[in-house]
């Protein structure tokens, strides 16, 4: 069986954030970029399951400009068998990304996509549910524990209230929450070997795929700040300002 | 042209996310409707129907939707769509997994987290972890939007009730099958809908701590809990305590941390809140920057002598 996993290059987590004073987005300009952390916990999802023998093949999947190879090189380090990077230098929007995606299970026919439940960048939240939509496959969001067997994933989901089971018919799309695993840290001759694995490069016209963006950003801008308060020097004058300043008790 | 919203319900009544959802619709202009979809949920459409600003309810009551899949719900939603210029769910875990999976089978964009309404077309919506705010205009015929539920004002109930239309219900598509549920069950108030929230990291140590510190302070104040992503990683408590970025946003009156350092991804989920106090021992902790009254004080005295005091 094989496992299609989507990773996307984002802006390091660690890395502030600076909105660009023109106001057209976020300056990513000499930044340090890496694998969205959601789709590194989808990597690793796949690699345990080929590592257990219950899958056969790993495929990772990038959507975006050039550079995106490198969060590819990352999955294959992890444990990905190859890569494929669907080239483009436009605005890839969920929906556009959907479809790439869609178009790229339909030439490898996977039994399984494992993806992040959202991007730290756009936070949408949105891709691996409307792939699941864009195939007709059923689908399994926010996933805290992956069981497959016969045919059959069952998924531990982080919902609202608490914890929710669920058993989907393969082919089905998996997105990943926080705690499904922690990823391995990829070691030095697993980076080297990465390097050598196979990477193919796709484009979205070749695919098929019209990616015009449906959502024009108008502008970004900075939150209003939230300016720090005061220190308070114990519990009684805490409660007093509470009770008499704030008024929330 | 109408609004369709998708309520949210436990059959009985609508969840507080629904209310706060229906305000966002208000912005709009419109007639707006809401679909209760559920199995035996015939009670929750005629709550629906109490709300001020429903126009109708849509009634679809059937077996396919007893567990809320996204599967059988996004084929009934699609087959509804088209007779509307939006469609609006709270951006709750069920509506996350709803909405996207409406919006590719009508083939079109989502906008997700909206926090402002500009015009029918142009919404604002939280970016990088709510680090910037972007403004985008769709240019799709239909707007799907998630509701972040923070951002708008809960509607209230109206003097008449709204018409309730049974409609019929979509195909069983027999994807996915729901195994069990492991709710959480407390009898404090629910996280996102409460006015105060006390909420605990990492600094409480153990899951034992937590409840021997927090309990007795929340019950005192009548108050949510909540927690870092921190301590569920470590098993203080469960997932759904979690508040954050990829957790539950909430905005309470007023919000107490105690023993939480303030990672980005936990501001992210908190920062919207009135009153903010932060009780850590560490005085450079990032949580001091956005607080209202911080206390730079050891939590297992601070806390138990706060609880003393109300």
């Amino acid at each position: 069986m094989k496992v299609l996993v989507p990773v996307k290059r984002v802006l390091d987590y660690n890395v502030k954030v600076r909105v660009k004073a023109d106001g057209s987005g976020v300056d990513l300009a000499n930044a340090k970029m890496g694998m969205n952390p959601f789709d590194e916990i989808a990597v690793e999802e796949a690699v345990r399951l080929k590592e257990a023998g219950v899958v056969s093949e790993v495929v990772a999947v990038s959507c975006g400009v050039a550079v995106s190879a490198e969060v590819l090189r990352t999955a294959m380090a992890i444990g990905a068998d190859r890569g494929i990077l669907v080239q483009s230098d436009a605005d890839l929007q969920p929906l556009a990304a959907a479809r790439l995606l869609k178009a790229v299970c339909d030439r490898e026919g996977p039994a399984l996509v494992i993806c992040g439940k959202q991007a730290i960048d756009d936070d949408a939240n949105q891709t691996g549910q409307m792939l699941a939509a864009l195939l007709g496959w059923s689908q399994a969001t926010f996933a805290s524990k992956v069981t497959i067997a016969d045919g059959q994933a069952t998924v531990v989901r982080e919902v609202d209230g608490g914890l929710e089971t669920l058993a989907v018919r393969l082919p089905a799309v998996i997105t990943t929450d926080l705690r499904l695993n922690e990823p391995r840290y990829a070691t030095l001759p697993n980076i080297m070997k990465a390097k050598k694995k196979p990477l193919d490069t796709l484009d979205p016209a070749g695919l098929g795929v019209d990616v015009t963006p449906r959502l024009i950003t108008l502008k970004v801008v900075e939150p209003a700040k939230r300016s720090a308060g005061i220190l308070v020097s114990d519990v009684a004058q805490l409660l007093e300002k509470l009770k008499n300043e704030a008024k929330v008790i | 042209m109408a609004i369709l919203l998708i309520a949210e319900h436990d059959n009985q009544s609508l969840k507080a996310a629904t209310l706060n959802t229906l305000g966002a619709a208000r912005r709009l202009e419109g007639e707006i409707h809401v679909l209760v979809a559920g199995a035996g949920c015939a009670a929750a459409g005629q709550a629906a129907a109490q709300f001020e600003g429903v126009a109708k309810v849509l009634l679809c009551d059937a077996l396919q939707y007893a567990e809320r899949g996204a599967e059988n719900l996004a084929e009934l939603v699609r087959g509804l769509a088209t007779n509307y210029s939006h469609v609006l769910v709270p951006a709750s875990a069920e509506g996350k997994n709803l909405l996207p999976r409406v919006a590719a089978l009508c083939g079109m964009a989502q906008v997700s987290d909206v926090v402002g309404v500009e015009s029918a077309d142009t919404f604002v919506r939280p970016i990088y972890a709510g680090n910037a705010l972007a403004t985008v205009k769709s240019i799709d015929p239909i707007k799907f939007l998630s509701i972040r539920t923070t951002a708008f004002e809960a509607v209230g109930v109206a003097g008449t009730a709204a018409a309730v239309e049974t409609i019929a219900a979509g195909p069983e598509l027999g994807l996915c099958k729901l195994v069990g549920r492991e709710l959480t069950r407390s009898e404090r108030p629910e996280l996102g809908a409460a006015k105060i929230i006390v909420s605990g990291g990492r600094g409480l140590g153990s899951g034992d701590n937590y409840r021997r510190v927090l309990e007795p302070l929340a019950d005192k104040l009548g108050a949510a809990l909540g927690a870092s992503r921190a301590a569920v990683d470590a098993g203080f408590v469960p997932n759904d305590f979690q508040v954050g970025q990829t957790g539950k946003i909430v905005a309470p009156q007023l919000y107490l941390a105690v023993g939480i350092s303030g990672a980005i991804q936990h501001l992210a989920g908190m920062k919207d809140s009135r009153v903010i106090v932060a009780i850590n021992k560490d005085p450079d902790a990032p949580i001091f920057q956005v607080a209202d009254y911080g206390l730079v004080a050891d939590l297992f005295e601070a806390a138990p002598a706060l609880t003393q005091a109300l």
